[in-house]
Protein backbone atom coordinates (compact mmCIF):
# COMPACT_ATOMS: atom_id res chain seq x y z
CA UNK A 1 0.00 0.00 0.00
CA UNK A 2 1.10 3.53 -0.75
CA UNK A 3 1.80 5.34 2.56
CA UNK A 4 -0.74 8.10 3.11
CA UNK A 5 -0.29 10.75 5.77
CA UNK A 6 -2.60 13.24 7.44
CA UNK A 7 -0.95 16.47 6.39
CA UNK A 8 -3.52 18.90 7.75
CA UNK A 9 -6.67 19.08 9.84
CA UNK A 10 -9.16 21.79 10.75
CA UNK A 11 -12.61 21.97 12.25
CA UNK A 12 -14.97 24.85 12.70
CA UNK A 13 -15.99 25.35 16.31
CA UNK A 14 -18.86 22.92 16.78
CA UNK A 15 -21.72 25.06 18.05
CA UNK A 16 -25.30 24.43 19.08
CA UNK A 17 -26.67 26.61 16.30
CA UNK A 18 -24.84 28.32 13.44
CA UNK A 19 -27.25 30.86 11.96
CA UNK A 20 -24.55 32.83 10.13
CA UNK A 21 -22.97 30.52 7.56
CA UNK A 22 -24.35 28.50 4.68
CA UNK A 23 -22.74 25.35 3.30
CA UNK A 24 -20.36 27.16 0.97
CA UNK A 25 -19.15 29.53 3.68
CA UNK A 26 -18.54 26.68 6.13
CA UNK A 27 -16.67 24.72 3.47
CA UNK A 28 -14.63 27.71 2.32
CA UNK A 29 -13.49 28.46 5.86
CA UNK A 30 -12.72 24.94 6.97
CA UNK A 31 -10.91 23.89 3.78
CA UNK A 32 -8.81 27.07 3.79
CA UNK A 33 -7.84 26.40 7.41
CA UNK A 34 -6.89 22.76 6.77
CA UNK A 35 -4.84 23.62 3.68
CA UNK A 36 -3.05 26.33 5.67
CA UNK A 37 -2.38 23.76 8.39
CA UNK A 38 -0.83 21.49 5.74
CA UNK A 39 1.12 24.35 4.17
CA UNK A 40 -0.58 23.70 0.83
CA UNK A 41 -2.68 25.68 -1.63
CA UNK A 42 -5.88 24.81 -3.49
CA UNK A 43 -3.95 24.20 -6.74
CA UNK A 44 -1.95 21.45 -5.02
CA UNK A 45 -5.07 19.32 -4.45
CA UNK A 46 -5.45 16.41 -6.88
CA UNK A 47 -8.67 14.93 -5.55
CA UNK A 48 -11.48 16.31 -3.41
CA UNK A 49 -14.09 14.24 -1.60
CA UNK A 50 -16.90 15.38 0.69
CA UNK A 51 -19.44 13.91 3.07
CA UNK A 52 -22.85 15.39 3.81
CA UNK A 53 -26.50 14.43 3.86
CA UNK A 54 -29.43 16.13 2.15
CA UNK A 55 -31.90 14.92 4.79
CA UNK A 56 -29.81 16.63 7.45
CA UNK A 57 -29.45 19.86 5.49
CA UNK A 58 -33.08 19.84 4.39
CA UNK A 59 -32.50 20.47 0.72
CA UNK A 60 -31.68 18.51 -2.39
CA UNK A 61 -28.10 18.47 -3.67
CA UNK A 62 -26.82 20.49 -0.72
CA UNK A 63 -23.32 19.16 -1.46
CA UNK A 64 -23.32 20.91 -4.84
CA UNK A 65 -23.91 24.26 -3.09
CA UNK A 66 -20.90 23.52 -0.89
CA UNK A 67 -18.61 23.30 -3.91
CA UNK A 68 -18.89 27.09 -4.12
CA UNK A 69 -16.43 27.07 -1.22
CA UNK A 70 -13.73 25.24 -3.15
CA UNK A 71 -12.70 27.34 -6.18
CA UNK A 72 -13.87 24.52 -8.44
CA UNK A 73 -13.20 26.41 -11.65
CA UNK A 74 -11.56 25.25 -13.86
CA UNK A 75 -13.28 21.97 -12.92
CA UNK A 76 -11.64 19.84 -10.24
CA UNK A 77 -11.66 16.06 -9.68
CA UNK A 78 -14.32 15.75 -7.05
CA UNK A 79 -16.54 13.14 -5.46
CA UNK A 80 -19.09 12.91 -2.68
CA UNK A 81 -20.49 10.39 -0.23
CA UNK A 82 -23.90 10.75 1.37
CA UNK A 83 -22.26 9.74 4.66
CA UNK A 84 -19.98 11.01 7.36
CA UNK A 85 -16.77 12.59 6.10
CA UNK A 86 -14.83 9.60 7.48
CA UNK A 87 -16.13 7.64 4.50
CA UNK A 88 -15.09 10.45 2.19
CA UNK A 89 -11.63 10.10 3.72
CA UNK A 90 -11.75 6.36 2.97
CA UNK A 91 -12.62 7.07 -0.67
CA UNK A 92 -9.84 9.65 -0.90
CA UNK A 93 -7.38 7.16 0.62
CA UNK A 94 -8.38 4.61 -2.05
CA UNK A 95 -8.06 7.29 -4.73
CA UNK A 96 -4.53 8.13 -3.61
CA UNK A 97 -3.64 4.45 -3.90
CA UNK A 98 -4.11 4.82 -7.68
CA UNK A 99 -0.79 6.65 -7.64
CA UNK A 100 -1.50 9.44 -10.13
CA UNK A 101 -2.38 12.13 -7.57
CA UNK A 102 -0.62 12.80 -4.29
CA UNK A 103 -2.83 15.19 -2.32
CA UNK A 104 -6.50 14.83 -1.41
CA UNK A 105 -8.83 17.26 0.33
CA UNK A 106 -11.56 15.68 2.46
CA UNK A 107 -14.29 17.68 4.14
CA UNK A 108 -17.76 17.35 5.56
CA UNK A 109 -20.40 19.61 7.04
CA UNK A 110 -23.71 19.32 8.85
CA UNK A 111 -26.21 21.15 10.99
CA UNK A 112 -28.20 19.53 13.75
CA UNK A 113 -29.97 22.80 14.45
CA UNK A 114 -32.11 22.56 11.32
CA UNK A 115 -34.01 19.85 13.15
CA UNK A 116 -33.90 16.89 10.75
CA UNK A 117 -31.35 14.61 12.41
CA UNK A 118 -33.45 12.39 14.66
CA UNK A 119 -36.18 12.02 12.03
CA UNK A 120 -33.81 11.18 9.22
CA UNK A 121 -32.10 8.56 11.39
CA UNK A 122 -35.52 7.12 12.18
CA UNK A 123 -36.67 7.03 8.57
CA UNK A 124 -33.48 5.30 7.49
CA UNK A 125 -34.54 2.26 9.53
CA UNK A 126 -36.25 -0.56 7.70
CA UNK A 127 -39.50 0.85 6.32
CA UNK A 128 -41.76 -2.15 7.09
CA UNK A 129 -41.26 -3.07 10.71
CA UNK A 130 -39.17 -0.47 12.47
CA UNK A 131 -39.49 2.98 10.89
CA UNK A 132 -43.32 3.07 11.31
CA UNK A 133 -42.76 2.65 15.08
CA UNK A 134 -40.52 5.74 15.05
CA UNK A 135 -38.22 4.59 17.82
CA UNK A 136 -35.60 7.29 17.21
CA UNK A 137 -31.89 7.04 17.93
CA UNK A 138 -32.21 7.69 21.68
CA UNK A 139 -34.64 4.82 22.17
CA UNK A 140 -32.60 2.37 20.13
CA UNK A 141 -29.45 3.30 22.05
CA UNK A 142 -31.35 2.72 25.29
CA UNK A 143 -32.40 -0.75 24.11
CA UNK A 144 -28.75 -1.47 23.47
CA UNK A 145 -27.74 -0.12 26.89
CA UNK A 146 -30.44 -2.24 28.56
CA UNK A 147 -29.12 -5.34 26.80
CA UNK A 148 -25.58 -4.55 28.02
CA UNK A 149 -26.81 -4.17 31.61
CA UNK A 150 -28.92 -7.32 31.48
CA UNK A 151 -26.00 -9.29 30.10
CA UNK A 152 -23.83 -8.09 32.97
CA UNK A 153 -21.36 -6.48 30.55
CA UNK A 154 -21.62 -2.96 31.96
CA UNK A 155 -23.10 -1.01 34.84
CA UNK A 156 -24.81 2.34 34.94
CA UNK A 157 -21.73 3.59 36.77
CA UNK A 158 -19.70 2.74 33.64
CA UNK A 159 -22.04 4.89 31.58
CA UNK A 160 -21.81 7.72 34.10
CA UNK A 161 -18.01 7.59 34.02
CA UNK A 162 -18.06 7.94 30.23
CA UNK A 163 -20.32 10.99 30.55
CA UNK A 164 -18.11 12.57 33.20
CA UNK A 165 -15.00 11.95 31.13
CA UNK A 166 -16.63 13.50 28.04
CA UNK A 167 -17.71 16.57 29.96
CA UNK A 168 -14.26 17.08 31.47
CA UNK A 169 -12.67 16.68 28.04
CA UNK A 170 -15.17 19.08 26.46
CA UNK A 171 -14.07 21.86 28.80
CA UNK A 172 -10.46 21.39 27.71
CA UNK A 173 -11.33 20.97 24.01
CA UNK A 174 -12.56 24.51 23.48
CA UNK A 175 -14.06 23.75 20.03
CA UNK A 176 -17.20 22.07 21.38
CA UNK A 177 -20.02 23.55 23.49
CA UNK A 178 -19.41 24.06 27.19
CA UNK A 179 -21.17 21.16 28.96
CA UNK A 180 -22.93 23.66 31.22
CA UNK A 181 -24.18 25.68 28.31
CA UNK A 182 -26.62 23.38 26.56
CA UNK A 183 -29.98 21.90 27.29
CA UNK A 184 -30.31 18.15 27.43
CA UNK A 185 -32.99 16.05 25.79
CA UNK A 186 -35.27 13.36 27.13
CA UNK A 187 -34.25 10.37 29.22
CA UNK A 188 -35.07 6.91 27.94
CA UNK A 189 -33.95 4.71 30.83
CA UNK A 190 -31.54 3.15 31.43
CA UNK A 191 -29.92 6.00 29.53
CA UNK A 192 -30.38 9.47 30.91
CA UNK A 193 -30.51 12.55 28.75
CA UNK A 194 -26.87 13.34 29.44
CA UNK A 195 -25.86 9.89 28.19
CA UNK A 196 -26.67 11.11 24.68
CA UNK A 197 -24.80 13.43 22.35
CA UNK A 198 -24.75 17.21 22.31
CA UNK A 199 -26.04 17.73 18.76
CA UNK A 200 -24.12 20.48 17.02
CA UNK A 201 -23.46 22.33 13.76
CA UNK A 202 -20.05 22.36 12.16
CA UNK A 203 -17.59 21.27 9.51
CA UNK A 204 -14.24 19.53 9.37
CA UNK A 205 -11.48 19.02 6.84
CA UNK A 206 -8.54 16.64 6.53
CA UNK A 207 -5.74 16.94 3.98
CA UNK A 208 -4.27 13.58 2.92
CA UNK A 209 -0.88 13.35 1.29
CA UNK A 210 1.18 10.50 -0.13
CA UNK A 211 4.48 10.89 1.69
CA UNK A 212 5.56 14.14 3.24
CA UNK A 213 5.43 13.19 6.92
CA UNK A 214 2.81 13.54 9.61
CA UNK A 215 0.64 10.81 11.12
CA UNK A 216 0.57 7.84 8.75
CA UNK A 217 -2.58 5.83 8.02
CA UNK A 218 -1.36 2.31 8.83
CA UNK A 219 -4.74 0.78 8.01
CA UNK A 220 -8.36 1.69 7.34
CA UNK A 221 -11.39 -0.58 7.17
CA UNK A 222 -15.19 -0.46 7.25
CA UNK A 223 -17.40 -3.36 8.35
CA UNK A 224 -21.19 -3.54 8.71
CA UNK A 225 -23.58 -5.40 11.00
CA UNK A 226 -27.15 -6.27 9.89
CA UNK A 227 -29.39 -3.26 9.35
CA UNK A 228 -32.11 -4.70 11.59
CA UNK A 229 -31.05 -4.08 15.21
CA UNK A 230 -32.93 -7.22 16.27
CA UNK A 231 -30.72 -9.38 14.06
CA UNK A 232 -27.75 -9.30 16.45
CA UNK A 233 -26.98 -9.31 20.13
CA UNK A 234 -26.80 -5.57 20.75
CA UNK A 235 -24.34 -6.13 23.59
CA UNK A 236 -21.82 -7.09 20.92
CA UNK A 237 -20.43 -5.19 17.96
CA UNK A 238 -18.84 -7.71 15.59
CA UNK A 239 -18.32 -5.21 12.79
CA UNK A 240 -16.20 -2.95 15.02
CA UNK A 241 -13.99 -5.88 15.98
CA UNK A 242 -13.64 -6.96 12.35
CA UNK A 243 -12.87 -3.39 11.23
CA UNK A 244 -10.14 -3.03 13.89
CA UNK A 245 -8.60 -6.33 12.80
CA UNK A 246 -8.77 -5.42 9.12
CA UNK A 247 -7.21 -2.02 9.84
CA UNK A 248 -4.37 -3.78 11.66
CA UNK A 249 -4.93 -2.02 14.98
CA UNK A 250 -2.45 -3.22 17.61
CA UNK A 251 -4.54 -2.81 20.76
CA UNK A 252 -1.57 -3.48 23.05
CA UNK A 253 0.24 -0.44 21.68
CA UNK A 254 -2.76 1.86 21.22
CA UNK A 255 -2.32 5.19 23.02
CA UNK A 256 -5.47 7.02 21.96
CA UNK A 257 -8.87 5.89 20.65
CA UNK A 258 -11.30 8.48 19.33
CA UNK A 259 -14.71 6.81 19.09
CA UNK A 260 -17.66 8.21 17.19
CA UNK A 261 -20.00 6.71 19.78
CA UNK A 262 -22.87 9.15 20.36
CA UNK A 263 -24.04 7.47 23.58
CA UNK A 264 -22.05 6.77 26.73
CA UNK A 265 -23.08 3.11 26.59
CA UNK A 266 -21.58 2.86 23.11
CA UNK A 267 -18.26 4.28 24.33
CA UNK A 268 -18.26 1.55 26.98
CA UNK A 269 -19.26 -1.09 24.43
CA UNK A 270 -16.53 -0.23 21.92
CA UNK A 271 -13.84 -0.07 24.62
CA UNK A 272 -14.96 -3.47 25.82
CA UNK A 273 -15.31 -5.34 22.50
CA UNK A 274 -11.96 -4.01 21.27
CA UNK A 275 -10.33 -5.07 24.54
CA UNK A 276 -8.80 -1.69 25.39
CA UNK A 277 -6.54 -1.56 28.44
CA UNK A 278 -5.67 1.24 30.82
CA UNK A 279 -2.93 2.24 28.39
CA UNK A 280 -5.42 3.66 25.90
CA UNK A 281 -6.91 7.10 26.49
CA UNK A 282 -10.46 7.11 25.13
CA UNK A 283 -11.89 10.26 23.53
CA UNK A 284 -9.48 12.91 24.83
CA UNK A 285 -11.45 15.36 22.66
CA UNK A 286 -14.71 14.51 24.43
CA UNK A 287 -15.86 12.38 21.51
CA UNK A 288 -19.29 12.47 19.97
CA UNK A 289 -20.86 12.87 23.42
CA UNK A 290 -19.36 16.37 23.61
CA UNK A 291 -20.32 17.34 20.06
CA UNK A 292 -22.09 15.18 17.50
CA UNK A 293 -22.25 17.16 14.29
CA UNK A 294 -24.04 15.01 11.69
CA UNK A 295 -21.71 13.79 8.92
CA UNK A 296 -18.80 15.52 10.64
CA UNK A 297 -18.25 13.81 14.01
CA UNK A 298 -16.58 10.75 12.46
CA UNK A 299 -14.14 12.77 10.39
CA UNK A 300 -13.36 14.86 13.48
CA UNK A 301 -12.47 11.65 15.33
CA UNK A 302 -9.84 10.82 12.71
CA UNK A 303 -8.59 14.40 12.82
CA UNK A 304 -8.42 14.40 16.61
CA UNK A 305 -6.57 11.06 16.59
CA UNK A 306 -4.07 12.62 14.18
CA UNK A 307 -3.73 15.66 16.45
CA UNK A 308 -2.92 13.36 19.38
CA UNK A 309 0.00 12.02 17.35
CA UNK A 310 1.11 15.40 16.03
CA UNK A 311 1.18 16.81 19.57
CA UNK A 312 3.29 13.90 20.81
CA UNK A 313 0.58 12.62 23.15
CA UNK A 314 0.35 9.37 21.20
CA UNK A 315 2.41 7.21 18.87
CA UNK A 316 -0.46 4.93 17.93
CA UNK A 317 -4.04 6.15 17.69
CA UNK A 318 -7.28 5.22 16.02
CA UNK A 319 -10.12 7.31 14.68
CA UNK A 320 -13.50 5.60 14.51
CA UNK A 321 -16.69 6.52 12.70
CA UNK A 322 -20.11 4.94 12.97
CA UNK A 323 -23.39 5.03 11.13
CA UNK A 324 -26.76 3.35 11.34
CA UNK A 325 -28.66 2.24 14.46
CA UNK A 326 -26.72 0.98 17.51
CA UNK A 327 -23.27 1.18 15.90
CA UNK A 328 -24.31 -0.78 12.81
CA UNK A 329 -21.48 0.56 10.64
CA UNK A 330 -17.98 0.86 11.99
CA UNK A 331 -15.03 2.43 10.19
CA UNK A 332 -11.64 2.37 11.85
CA UNK A 333 -8.65 4.38 10.71
CA UNK A 334 -5.40 3.32 12.39
CA UNK A 335 -2.74 6.01 12.64
CA UNK A 336 0.87 5.90 13.72
CA UNK A 337 3.64 8.41 14.23
CA UNK A 338 6.27 8.55 11.51
CA UNK B 1 -67.16 -23.56 10.24
CA UNK B 2 -65.29 -21.03 12.36
CA UNK B 3 -62.02 -19.52 11.25
CA UNK B 4 -59.08 -18.82 13.51
CA UNK B 5 -58.59 -15.04 13.14
CA UNK B 6 -54.87 -15.37 13.86
CA UNK B 7 -54.37 -17.65 10.88
CA UNK B 8 -52.69 -15.88 7.95
CA UNK B 9 -55.25 -17.49 5.65
CA UNK B 10 -58.05 -15.71 7.45
CA UNK B 11 -57.00 -12.33 6.07
CA UNK B 12 -56.10 -11.14 2.61
CA UNK B 13 -52.40 -10.66 2.04
CA UNK B 14 -51.05 -7.18 2.79
CA UNK B 15 -49.90 -5.86 -0.55
CA UNK B 16 -49.38 -2.24 0.42
CA UNK B 17 -49.54 0.11 3.36
CA UNK B 18 -49.03 3.78 3.90
CA UNK B 19 -45.99 4.97 5.83
CA UNK B 20 -46.00 8.75 5.63
CA UNK B 21 -42.66 10.48 6.10
CA UNK B 22 -42.40 14.12 7.01
CA UNK B 23 -39.46 16.09 8.36
CA UNK B 24 -39.69 19.74 9.31
CA UNK B 25 -36.69 22.03 9.24
CA UNK B 26 -35.97 25.41 10.73
CA UNK B 27 -33.58 27.08 8.33
CA UNK B 28 -31.66 30.28 9.05
CA UNK B 29 -30.99 32.39 5.97
CA UNK B 30 -27.47 33.22 7.15
CA UNK B 31 -25.72 36.57 7.42
CA UNK B 32 -25.19 37.18 3.71
CA UNK B 33 -28.68 36.19 2.51
CA UNK B 34 -30.30 38.03 5.44
CA UNK B 35 -28.62 41.23 4.34
CA UNK B 36 -29.83 40.67 0.76
CA UNK B 37 -33.40 40.12 2.00
CA UNK B 38 -33.18 43.23 4.19
CA UNK B 39 -32.20 45.18 1.06
CA UNK B 40 -35.27 43.90 -0.75
CA UNK B 41 -37.43 45.27 2.09
CA UNK B 42 -35.90 48.65 1.25
CA UNK B 43 -36.49 48.21 -2.50
CA UNK B 44 -32.83 47.54 -3.24
CA UNK B 45 -31.08 44.60 -4.91
CA UNK B 46 -27.77 44.20 -3.14
CA UNK B 47 -25.06 41.90 -4.47
CA UNK B 48 -21.58 41.18 -3.15
CA UNK B 49 -18.21 41.61 -4.81
CA UNK B 50 -15.35 39.12 -4.65
CA UNK B 51 -12.17 40.91 -3.53
CA UNK B 52 -10.07 38.64 -5.76
CA UNK B 53 -11.79 38.44 -9.18
CA UNK B 54 -14.02 41.48 -8.50
CA UNK B 55 -17.12 39.76 -9.84
CA UNK B 56 -20.41 40.88 -8.30
CA UNK B 57 -22.84 38.09 -7.41
CA UNK B 58 -26.60 38.52 -7.13
CA UNK B 59 -28.15 36.94 -5.18
CA UNK B 60 -25.02 37.44 -3.10
CA UNK B 61 -22.80 34.55 -2.09
CA UNK B 62 -20.65 34.47 1.01
CA UNK B 63 -17.88 32.65 -0.80
CA UNK B 64 -16.71 33.35 -4.36
CA UNK B 65 -17.18 30.06 -6.26
CA UNK B 66 -14.18 30.66 -8.53
CA UNK B 67 -11.75 32.06 -5.96
CA UNK B 68 -12.91 30.42 -2.69
CA UNK B 69 -12.45 33.58 -0.67
CA UNK B 70 -15.12 35.38 1.37
CA UNK B 71 -16.92 38.05 -0.64
CA UNK B 72 -16.45 41.34 1.13
CA UNK B 73 -18.08 44.37 -0.42
CA UNK B 74 -21.85 44.87 -0.70
CA UNK B 75 -22.82 46.46 -4.03
CA UNK B 76 -26.22 47.75 -5.12
CA UNK B 77 -27.08 46.52 -8.63
CA UNK B 78 -29.86 47.36 -11.11
CA UNK B 79 -32.56 48.55 -11.21
CA UNK B 80 -32.03 48.15 -14.97
CA UNK B 81 -30.60 45.12 -16.65
CA UNK B 82 -30.35 43.04 -19.82
CA UNK B 83 -32.08 39.80 -20.80
CA UNK B 84 -29.27 37.37 -21.59
CA UNK B 85 -31.49 34.39 -22.34
CA UNK B 86 -35.12 33.40 -21.81
CA UNK B 87 -37.71 30.68 -22.18
CA UNK B 88 -41.44 31.07 -22.85
CA UNK B 89 -43.68 28.76 -20.84
CA UNK B 90 -46.79 27.91 -22.84
CA UNK B 91 -47.78 24.65 -21.15
CA UNK B 92 -49.85 24.47 -17.95
CA UNK B 93 -48.61 22.22 -15.14
CA UNK B 94 -49.69 21.30 -11.64
CA UNK B 95 -48.92 23.96 -9.08
CA UNK B 96 -48.33 26.64 -11.70
CA UNK B 97 -48.58 30.13 -10.19
CA UNK B 98 -48.57 32.24 -13.35
CA UNK B 99 -50.91 31.94 -16.34
CA UNK B 100 -49.24 30.79 -19.57
CA UNK B 101 -47.86 32.07 -21.77
CA UNK B 102 -45.20 33.81 -19.71
CA UNK B 103 -41.45 34.21 -19.95
CA UNK B 104 -38.68 33.21 -17.56
CA UNK B 105 -35.48 35.10 -18.26
CA UNK B 106 -31.94 35.50 -17.08
CA UNK B 107 -31.58 39.19 -16.30
CA UNK B 108 -28.05 40.57 -16.01
CA UNK B 109 -28.58 43.53 -13.71
CA UNK B 110 -26.41 46.59 -14.33
CA UNK B 111 -23.38 46.29 -12.05
CA UNK B 112 -23.71 42.51 -11.60
CA UNK B 113 -21.60 39.77 -13.18
CA UNK B 114 -24.07 36.91 -12.93
CA UNK B 115 -27.64 36.94 -14.26
CA UNK B 116 -30.67 36.61 -12.01
CA UNK B 117 -33.45 34.20 -12.95
CA UNK B 118 -36.80 35.97 -12.95
CA UNK B 119 -39.75 36.74 -15.22
CA UNK B 120 -40.42 39.41 -17.83
CA UNK B 121 -43.76 41.20 -17.81
CA UNK B 122 -45.69 44.03 -19.45
CA UNK B 123 -44.81 42.82 -22.92
CA UNK B 124 -45.91 40.20 -25.42
CA UNK B 125 -43.81 37.06 -24.94
CA UNK B 126 -43.08 37.04 -28.68
CA UNK B 127 -41.31 40.39 -28.34
CA UNK B 128 -38.79 39.20 -25.74
CA UNK B 129 -35.30 38.77 -27.15
CA UNK B 130 -31.73 38.30 -26.04
CA UNK B 131 -30.09 41.65 -25.36
CA UNK B 132 -33.39 43.39 -24.53
CA UNK B 133 -33.09 46.07 -21.83
CA UNK B 134 -35.45 45.77 -18.84
CA UNK B 135 -36.07 47.37 -15.46
CA UNK B 136 -37.20 46.18 -12.04
CA UNK B 137 -40.91 46.43 -11.17
CA UNK B 138 -41.50 46.03 -7.45
CA UNK B 139 -44.57 44.51 -5.84
CA UNK B 140 -46.87 46.85 -3.89
CA UNK B 141 -45.89 45.19 -0.63
CA UNK B 142 -42.22 44.32 -0.08
CA UNK B 143 -41.50 41.04 1.70
CA UNK B 144 -38.16 39.32 2.36
CA UNK B 145 -38.34 37.27 -0.85
CA UNK B 146 -37.41 37.69 -4.52
CA UNK B 147 -41.15 37.61 -5.22
CA UNK B 148 -41.07 41.25 -4.10
CA UNK B 149 -39.74 41.88 -7.57
CA UNK B 150 -42.98 41.46 -9.49
CA UNK B 151 -41.14 41.14 -12.81
CA UNK B 152 -38.79 42.97 -15.15
CA UNK B 153 -40.37 45.09 -17.90
CA UNK B 154 -38.90 46.40 -21.15
CA UNK B 155 -37.45 49.90 -21.27
CA UNK B 156 -36.93 52.05 -24.34
CA UNK B 157 -33.20 51.50 -24.85
CA UNK B 158 -31.17 49.94 -27.63
CA UNK B 159 -30.54 46.19 -27.31
CA UNK B 160 -27.15 45.08 -26.01
CA UNK B 161 -25.14 43.34 -28.76
CA UNK B 162 -24.64 39.60 -28.33
CA UNK B 163 -20.85 39.93 -28.12
CA UNK B 164 -21.23 41.81 -24.85
CA UNK B 165 -23.44 39.05 -23.41
CA UNK B 166 -21.52 36.05 -24.68
CA UNK B 167 -19.89 35.39 -21.29
CA UNK B 168 -23.26 35.30 -19.53
CA UNK B 169 -25.23 33.01 -21.83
Amino acid sequence: MRPIHIAGFAQLDQVLRDTERDEAEMVQQVTAAALADAGLGRKDVGFTCSGSNDYVMGRAFSFTMAIDGLAAWPPIRESHVEMDGAWALYEAWVRLQHGDVDIALVYSFGKSSLGGVAESLTYSLDPYFLAPLEPGPDVLASLQARRMLDAGLATEADFARAVAQAKAAAVINGQVPDPLDHRVGTSHLPLRAEDGPVRTDGAACVVLRAGGGGPRISGIAHRIDPHQPGARDLATCPSAVLAAEAAGVDIARLDVAEFHAPYSSQVVLLSRVLGLSERTTVNPSGGALAADTPMVAGLVRIGEAAQAIRSGRARHALGHASSGPCLQHNLICALEAE
Amino acid sequence: MSTDPSSPKARPAVTRFKSPVRIEYEVAAGTVTSRFLDGILEGRLEGRRCPSCEKVYIPPRGSCPTCAVPTSEPVDVGPRGTVTTFSVIRIPFEGQVLTPPYACAHVLLDGADVPLLHIVGECDVDEIRMGMRVETVWADELKPTLESVRYFRPVDEDDVPYDQLREHV
